[in-house]
């Protein structure tokens, strides 16, 4: 694929998911996947997924604070939180439909990818709780769940591995995550001259 | 239960292919149980599966750091492939964990 073409394609995902910490190896896959037919780098394949993991993250347990799975997991509980929920009787939600945490259902996780030009912006929103002090949050090492482990990496992270990143947030709103990164084509793919 | 094994002083942890969020509270309770055990002194991560980690595995070693050095207790990472060198270099984990 000569360098022109690729540059021209222009493709567009939305994937909306339940906020269940085992769906954040799905996003992590969905956005690999999606990026792939521009041939990146390994390098920029793991900084992708590496970010979109961490943002995904940070929706799920700071935004609507659900610790399901990764309590249950290894507890001796089914850790499919699909399953459960349909087990439970909890019906698919309208498609592009997002809304906050209600009591027995999961808050949704809406990921936007887009692709032209070579550069990858990825959109992550959910309406969660939202943050006071976006700048605070993003401080290396701050965190608001010591009791989890959280490391206060995670804007760290989206920032070292992506060109570009911004994040609103509003209280009882929720948040929105932007990030963009330019793709390089992969050393294996010929230049056409 | 061969993802942890007690060998000489040292804790044995293979991690597995995709470290995340998910996977982390398993990975960090279950170490924790074992060195409650008396002869537990250094924990030894096996990176060998993991293809892939994000912050959340910081948190892990971070934690088990926690625990073990203040008894002189060491943390040791094997096997550590690309996508972990630069999560653990980035997030200075370096400083803190022995990388063989």
């Amino acid at each position: 694929m000569d360098r022109e073409l690729r540059d021209e394609m222009k493709n567009e995902m939305e994937l909306t998911f339940d906020a269940i910490s085992s769906n954040e190896g799905l996003a992590r896959v969905a956005v690999a996947a999606f990026v792939s037919r521009v041939n990146p780098t390994m390098e920029e394949l793991s900084d992708v997924k590496t970010a979109v993991s961490e943002a995904v993250t940070n929706a799920i347990i700071h935004g609507y604070g659900n610790l399901e799975g990764y309590e249950r997991r290894g507890r001796g509980v089914s850790a499919a939180g699909g399953v459960q929920a349909m087990e439970q009787g909890r019906g698919l939600p309208a498609a592009g439909e997002i809304r906050a945490t209600e009591p027995g259902r999961h808050g949704k996780v809406r990921m936007q990818c887009r692709l032209e030009h070579g550069v990858l912006k990825v959109l992550i929103e959910d309406r969660g709780k939202g943050m006071e002090d976006v700048g605070k949050a993003m401080e290396p090492l701050y965190t608001t769940r010591p009791d989890l482990e959280r490391s206060g990496m995670g804007f760290s992270f989206m920032e070292a591995f992506m060109d570009d990143l911004q994040v609103e947030s509003a209280p009882g709103v929720g948040t929105i995550v932007r990030m963009q990164k330019k793709m390089t084509s992969g050393p294996w793919i010929p230049r056409e001259e | 239960m061969d993802q942890f094994q007690v060998i000489d002083h040292c804790l044995m942890v293979k991690l597995p292919q995709e470290l995340d969020h998910y996977q982390a509270g398993y990975f960090s309770r279950e170490a924790d149980s074992f060195l409650l055990r008396p002869e537990v002194c250094h924990v030894v991560f096996d990176f060998e599966d993991t293809e892939f980690m994000d912050s959340s595995g910081i948190g892990i070693i971070m934690g088990r750091y926690k625990k073990v050095a203040p008894l002189g207790g060491k943390i040791y990472a094997i096997n550590v492939g690309k996508q972990v060198a630069r999560i653990l270099e980035l997030s200075g984990m370096s400083r803190l964990v022995e990388v063989l």
